[in-house]
C-alpha cells in the first residue's frame, strides 16, 4: 500500500515532538517531509537561555540531528520557508519555489516576538531573543559593547538580562509595570527577585514606556529614550515584550485563525486535513508559551494522525520557574487573591524566602514562591488534580517533607541535596546520576528518568523529590505527568479510565481482543500493562472474561509470596484474627514435615510460614487444610479486629464476629491493589481502623465506618464514611464502596489514592446517598465474588500442577 | 533422557508443556535451567538465576522476547540473557532447539 504524505511546517519543539510520537505509534503510515526555516536541526529552545549563559553550547541542547531525521526516512528541508498552502490541490510551496504535495499538513510554525513600532526599532543592535541566531547576536555583541538594554522584565527578558549581565555587559532592564512578571507574580515577590537581580548587577528601570531608540554615528543604535524624556546609552537592545502566534501563513490559506491557528480538540484547524499544534495555535481562546502544554498537544495529535482517533486535549494549567542560577522562583495559577480566594503566606524577607499558596473551596488555585521552591511541583500537581487540601492546610507551607513521608524523610528540598545525596532509597539513585541523565540524554518527564536511571521505579516514595530534581533542572519545561492523562504503560498511550471505558462499551473478553481494538504499541504488552488488563478484563466482565494466569505476577499465579532466596511463603487465613487448637496443631505438623525454617506472627494477625520449596506448596496446603489467606494477591487481605464486647470491659460492639462476618463475606475479593480492613469495639480502636481502607469502629449506637486509610508507604488517616446502626448495614455500606473502589480506580491505586483524586464526596454519593445505587453495587459485587473458588483447595487437587512440578530433571 | 551419541541434545519435553508466555525449570547439574516460551513459539533457555540478585527468571512475566525478573522487575534479554538498560548484566544462556514439537537443550559439559 502506498503511505501516505505527512508534510510539516516548522521544524520546532511542539513539530517534531509529535513526529517522535506519531513514529512510535504508527511508524509505517506517512512518508514524512519537514521545512524549517531556520538552518539548525530540532533543538530545545529553551535551554538558549543557559546557552547565552555560558553554561551549555548549542551542541549540547540539540534534541535530533541530522542523523536522526536519516534514519528515521524523513525528508528534511532546512533554511526554507514554506509561503503558501494551496488547500484546494493540497501543495505547500516554499519561498525558493519548491512545491511538495500532501496528504495531512501538520502547521508547527511557534509564534513570532513582538516588536515594539518605534522609530529606530530596525536599527543594527535592535534584536529580539528567540532563536540561535538571535544568541548568537548577542553574544557577539557582549564581546564587543559595553550597554545592553532589555526591553520587557518577564521571563524572557529576565533571562536574557542575565545572560548577558554574565557575559560582561551592563544592563538595564526596562519595565512597563509596576514590578517584574506581573503576569506570573505579586508585588512582593516580585520585589525580592528585582533585589536579588541587583545583587548579580542588573539595573532595573520600572514604570518606564520606551519611544524612541537613536542611532549613532556609525549607524549602529546608541540610546534609548522614554516617554518621561530620560534617555540611556545602549549598545544593544533586546525586545523581549511577548510573542504572537505565528498564524500569517494559515491566516493567508483561509484557516480560521484567532491570535494563533484555530484547532479543535483533537488539535485539527478548521480545514480537516490540516493540523497545527505549538504556540501557533489557539485552543479554546488560549495560546500556550510553555513547552508542557505543547507536548501535551503533540501527543493527542499524533494519535489522530495515526488515526488511533483516542484522546483529546482539553487544556492545560501551567507553571513558572525561572532559569536564572541561584535564583530560585517558582509560580503557578492563579496567584493574586479576590473576595472568593484566601491566602496562605509564609514570609521571611530576611531569610530571603516568601510563599503563598492562595486557595477557594479547600484547593488550591495558585501558588507563588521565591527563595525555597523545593514544594513547587508538589503544589502543582495538587493544583492541577483539585485536590482538597483542608485537611493538610496546617502544614502545607511547611512542604510535603512534613507529611510523614518514610521514604526520604525531611530532605525534600532537591535543590539543596548534594549529588552524592541517595534519592531513590530501592534503586541506590544518587542525585547527580540523575541531574547527569536528565541534562545529556534531554529528558522532561518522570518516566524517562525512571527509564533512565530506575530512580522512583520502585516503591515510588521518591517520586516528589525526582519531580523537583527534574523541575530544578530544566525549570518550566518540566511537565509534571499530569496524573488524570497518565498512560497506563509505554505500550500504550491510553490511560487506565479510557482502556477501562473501551473494555466496557466493546465488552472485550481477552487481553488480546483489548490490545488489538486499541493498537497497542508492543506485540504482547509487558510486565506493567498485563496484570491491569488482565484485571480490569476480570473485574468488568465477572464469569465471562478469562482469567489469564501469565499475565499475573507470580505471587498470584502460585498462591504463595516468592522470598529473595526464591523460595516461597505461605499465610493461611485467620477469619478476623481468630484461630483454634486444632488449627494450630495442624500448623505445627506442616512447619515439622516439611522442615520450614521460619514460622512468624504477621503484622495481620495470622501466621507465616516462610521458606517453602515451591514444589512442596501443593502438599502443605492439601496437610494445612485452611483457606488461602491471599497474602500474596491485589484482594482481600485481613481484617483486623480487637476482642470487643465479648471480653473487653471497654467493649460496646462484637468487633470480632464483626470482622470474622466482614472477611468471610470478601474474602476472595481481587481489587486494583491489596484491601485491608479492620474493626474495634469501642472509639479505643486497638485494631488501628484508622489506617485501613475500610475500618470499623464499634460505638454504643452502631457502627461507625472509617475509608481510604492506609497504613504503608505513606501513612494516612482514615477518613469519615457514615454512621450505621447494624452488621448487615456494614456489611452492604464497606462492600459497596470496595465495588466502586473495583470498578473505577486504577490498578495499583489503594483505596487512598483513588479517593484522594476523584475526592470523597463522589464516593459518598454513589454509597451513602443513593441507597438505589449502594444496593446495586453490593449486589454486582456479590455476584463477582460467588463461586469464587479457595485456590489453595483446586491446586491440592491437581489444578495448574505444571506451575509447581520442572519440565524435567537430567542428572 | 534421550543422549544421542553424536550430539548432545538432551531432550526435556514438549512445546505444549510450556505455557505460551511463560516458562519451566530444567533441574541440571550447572542448576535450574529456565526454558521460554514467547508467543510465537520461540524456546529459549537461560539459568534460573537472574544478572542482579539471582532472582528466579523462570517464575517472571515474560512479554516479547523479555522475562521481568520476579524480584526487582529488571528486563532481561531471552535471546541473550542480557539485562536491558540502565541495568547490566548477564545471565547465562544455553542452546535450545525444536524438533517437531520436542525441545532439546544442550547444556554443555
Ligand atoms: C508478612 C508481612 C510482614 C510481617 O511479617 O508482619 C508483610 C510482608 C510484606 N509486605 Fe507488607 N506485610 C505485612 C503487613 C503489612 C502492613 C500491616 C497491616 O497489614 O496491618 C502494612 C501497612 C498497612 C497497609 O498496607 O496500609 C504493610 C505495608 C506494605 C506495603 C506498603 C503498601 C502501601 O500501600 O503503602 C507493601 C508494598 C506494596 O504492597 O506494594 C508491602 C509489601 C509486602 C511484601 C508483600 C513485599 C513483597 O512484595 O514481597 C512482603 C511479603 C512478605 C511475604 O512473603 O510474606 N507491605 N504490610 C505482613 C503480612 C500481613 C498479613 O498477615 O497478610
Ligand atoms: C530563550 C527562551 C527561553 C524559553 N524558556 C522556556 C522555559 O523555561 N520553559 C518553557 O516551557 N518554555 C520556554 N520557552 C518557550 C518554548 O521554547 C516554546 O514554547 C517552544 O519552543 C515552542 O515550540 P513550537 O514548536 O511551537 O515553536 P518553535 O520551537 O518556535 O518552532 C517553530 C519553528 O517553525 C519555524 N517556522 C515558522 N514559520 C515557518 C514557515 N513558514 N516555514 C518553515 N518554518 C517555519 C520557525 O523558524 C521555528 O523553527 C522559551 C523560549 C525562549 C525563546
Ligand atoms: S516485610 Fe515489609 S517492611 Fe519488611 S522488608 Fe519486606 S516489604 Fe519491607
Ligand atoms: S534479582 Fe532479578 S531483578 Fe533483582
Amino acid at each position: 500500500m502506498k503511505k501516505m504524505k505527512l508534510v510539516m511546517v516548522g521544524n520546532g519543539m511542539a513539530g517534531v515532538r509529535t513526529i517522535e510520537e506519531l513514529i512510535k505509534i504508527a511508524p509505517d503510515l506517512y512518508d514524512i517531509c519537514v521545512f524549517g526555516a531556520e538552518p539548525y536541526a530540532n533543538y530545545n529552545r529553551i535551554l538558549l537561555s543557559p546557552v547565552l549563559a555560558g553554561e551549555m553550547t548549542v551542541k549540547e541542547i540539540m534534541l535530533n540531528d541530522v542523523e536522526w531525521y536519516q534514519q528515521q526516512g524523513i525528508e528534511l528541508h532546512l533554511n526554507k520557508k514554506v509561503v503558501h498552502i494551496d488547500r484546494v490541490n493540497r501543495k505547500v510551496l516554499t519561498e525558493d519555489g519548491m512545491e511538495q504535495v500532501y496528504d495531512r499538513l501538520l502547521l508547527a510554525t511557534g509564534s513570532n516576538p513582538v516588536v515594539l513600532p518605534i522609530p529606530g526599532k530596525d536599527l543594527p543592535g535592535v534584536i529580539t531573543y528567540r532563536d540561535i541566531y538571535d544568541t548568537h547576536a548577542m553574544i557577539e555583541a557582549a564581546k564587543q559593547y559595553r550597554h545592553a538594554v532589555v526591553i520587557g522584565g518577564g521571563l524572557l527578558g529576565l533571562e536574557a538580562a542575565n545572560g548577558l549581565n554574565l557575559r560582561g555587559m551592563a544592563v538595564t532592564v526596562v519595565h512597563l509595570g509596576d514590578w517584574l512578571m506581573e503576569r506570573q507574580l505579586d508585588k512582593v515577590a516580585a520585589d525580592m527577585l528585582k533585589s536579588s537581580l541587583e545583587k548579580k548587577g542588573l539595573s532595573f528601570l520600572l514604570n518606564k514606556q520606551t519611544t524612541v531608540i537613536n542611532a549613532g554615528p556609525d549607524g549602529r543604535v546608541e540610546s534609548i529614550g522614554f516617554s518621561d524624556g530620560q534617555t540611556i546609552p545602549a549598545d544593544l537592545v533586546v525586545m523581549a515584550v511577548g510573542v504572537r502566534p505565528n498564524e500569517e501563513l494559515a491566516k493567508a490559506s483561509g484557516i480560521h485563525c484567532l491570535r494563533g491557528v484555530v484547532v479543535s480538540d483533537t488539535m485539527q484547524s478548521f480545514d480537516p486535513k490540516i493540523y497545527a499544534v505549538g504556540e501557533c495555535v489557539s485552543h479554546r481562546g488560549v495560546a500556550y508559551g510553555l513547552v508542557a502544554p505543547l507536548f501535551e498537544m503533540s501527543k493527542v495529535c499524533a494519535n489522530h494522525l495515526a488515526q488511533l482517533g483516542i484522546g483529546r486535549y482539553e487544556g492545560s494549567v501551567t507553571s513558572t520557574k525561572l532559569k536564572v542560577t541561584g535564583v530560585d522562583l517558582f509560580s503557578a495559577g492563579h496567584f493574586q487573591s479576590d473576595a472568593d480566594t484566601e491566602e496562605i503566606v509564609l514570609h521571611d524577607a530576611a531569610g530571603g524566602v516568601y510563599k503563598k499558596i492562595v486557595l477557594k473551596d479547600d484547593k488550591i488555585v495558585g501558588s507563588v514562591m521565591v527563595g525555597d521552591t523545593s514544594d513547587g511541583a508538589w503544589y502543582f500537581q495538587m493544583l492541577r488534580e483539585k485536590q482538597n487540601v483542608a485537611e493538610i492546610r496546617d502544614h502545607l507551607l511547611f512542604g510535603q517533607s512534613h507529611l510523614g513521608n518514610t521514604g526520604h524523610q525531611g530532605q525534600s528540598r532537591a535543590a539543596e541535596m548534594a549529588d552524592s545525596m541517595e534519592v531513590c532509597g530501592c534503586n541506590g539513585v544518587c542525585k547527580g546520576v540523575i541531574v547527569k541523565a536528565i541534562k545529556e540524554k534531554g529528558l522532561f518527564s518522570l518516566d524517562e528518568v525512571r527509564k533512565h536511571t530506575k530512580a522512583s521505579s520502585s516503591c515510588g516514595s521518591c517520586t516528589g523529590l525526582v519531580e523537583q530534581i527534574l523541575a530544578s533542572t530544566v525549570g518550566g519545561a518540566y511537565a509534571a505527568q499530569p496524573n488524570r492523562n497518565k498512560p497506563l504503560c509505554g505500550c500504550t498511550d491510553h490511560t487506565h479510565e479510557e482502556t477501562r471505558q473501551v473494555i466496557r462499551s466493546e465488552h472485550l473478553l481477552s487481553i488480546s481482543a483489548v490490545m488489538d481494538f486499541m493498537k497497542w504499541k508492543t506485540p504482547n504488552g509487558c510486565a506493567s500493562c498485563r496484570p491491569a488488563l488482565n484485571y480490569y478484563l476480570l473485574s468488568t466482565w465477572p464469569h465471562e472474561a478469562l482469567d489469564d494466569p501469565q499475565s499475573r505476577f507470580i505471587n498470584e499465579r502460585a498462591h504463595a509470596n516468592i522470598q529473595k532466596d526464591g523460595t516461597y511463603s505461605v499465610v493461611p487465613r485467620m477469619f478476623g484474627g481468630v484461630t483454634t487448637a486444632n488449627d494450630l496443631r495442624r500448623i505445627a505438623d506442616v512447619v515439622d514435615k516439611y522442615q520450614i525454617p521460619t514460622v512468624k506472627v504477621t503484622g495481620g494477625q495470622r501466621i507465616d510460614l516462610l521458606g517453602v520449596k515451591k514444589a512442596d506448596l501443593p502438599k502443605v496446603w492439601a496437610d494445612l487444610a485452611m483457606p488461602s489467606g491471599h497474602a500474596y494477591a491485589k484482594a482481600l487481605r485481613t481484617v483486623k479486629t480487637c476482642v470487643g464486647s465479648e471480653w473487653c470491659r471497654f467493649g460496646v460492639q462484637d468487633s470480632t464476629q464483626m470482622g470474622i462476618q466482614l472477611e468471610r463475606t470478601f474474602a476472595k475479593m481481587y481489587a486494583p491493589h491489596k484491601v485491608k480492613l479492620a474493626v474495634s469495639g469501642c472509639p479505643r480502636n486497638c485494631a488501628e481502623s484508622g489506617i485501613k481502607d475500610v475500618g470499623v469502629i464499634g460505638v454504643d449506637s452502631g457502627w461507625e465506618i472509617y475509608v481510604a486509610g492506609n497504613g504503608g508507604i505513606k501513612t494516612e488517616v482514615a477518613q469519615f464514611f457514615c454512621k450505621v446502626k447494624t452488621a448487615f448495614e456494614v456489611l452492604e455500606y464497606a462492600g459497596a464502596f470496595l465495588q466502586v473502589y473495583r470498578e473505577e480506580a486504577r490498578y495499583l491505586d489503594r483505596t487512598v489514592h483513588w479517593v484522594a483524586r476523584v475526592g470523597l464526596d463522589y464516593v459518598k454519593k454513589r454509597v451513602v446517598e443513593d441507597e438505589e445505587s449502594r444496593k446495586a453495587l453490593y449486589g454486582r459485587l456479590l455476584y463477582a465474588i460467588q463461586d469464587e473458588k479457595d485456590p489453595w483447595a483446586e491446586r491440592t487437587l491437581g489444578l495448574s500442577r505444571h506451575e509447581f512440578e520442572p519440565l524435567s530433571v537430567l542428572d | 533422557m534421550d543422549v544421542t551419541p553424536m550430539s548432545r541434545w538432551i531432550k526435556v519435553g514438549t512445546l505444549e508443556q510450556i505455557p505460551r508466555l511463560g516458562a519451566r525449570v530444567v533441574q541440571t547439574r550447572h542448576g535450574p535451567i529456565a526454558v521460554f516460551r514467547t508467543a510465537d513459539d520461540a524456546v529459549f533457555a537461560l539459568l534460573d538465576q537472574c544478572p542482579h540478585k539471582g532472582g528466579p527468571l523462570s517464575q517472571g512475566i515474560v512479554f516479547g522476547h523479555h522475562v521481568a525478573c520476579p524480584l526487582h522487575n529488571w528486563s532481561i534479554h531471552l535471546k541473550d540473557g542480557q539485562a536491558e538498560a540502565p541495568d547490566e548484566g548477564c545471565a547465562k544462556r544455553f542452546q535450545v532447539k525444536q524438533d517437531q514439537e520436542q525441545i532439546f537443550l544442550d547444556i554443555g559439559d
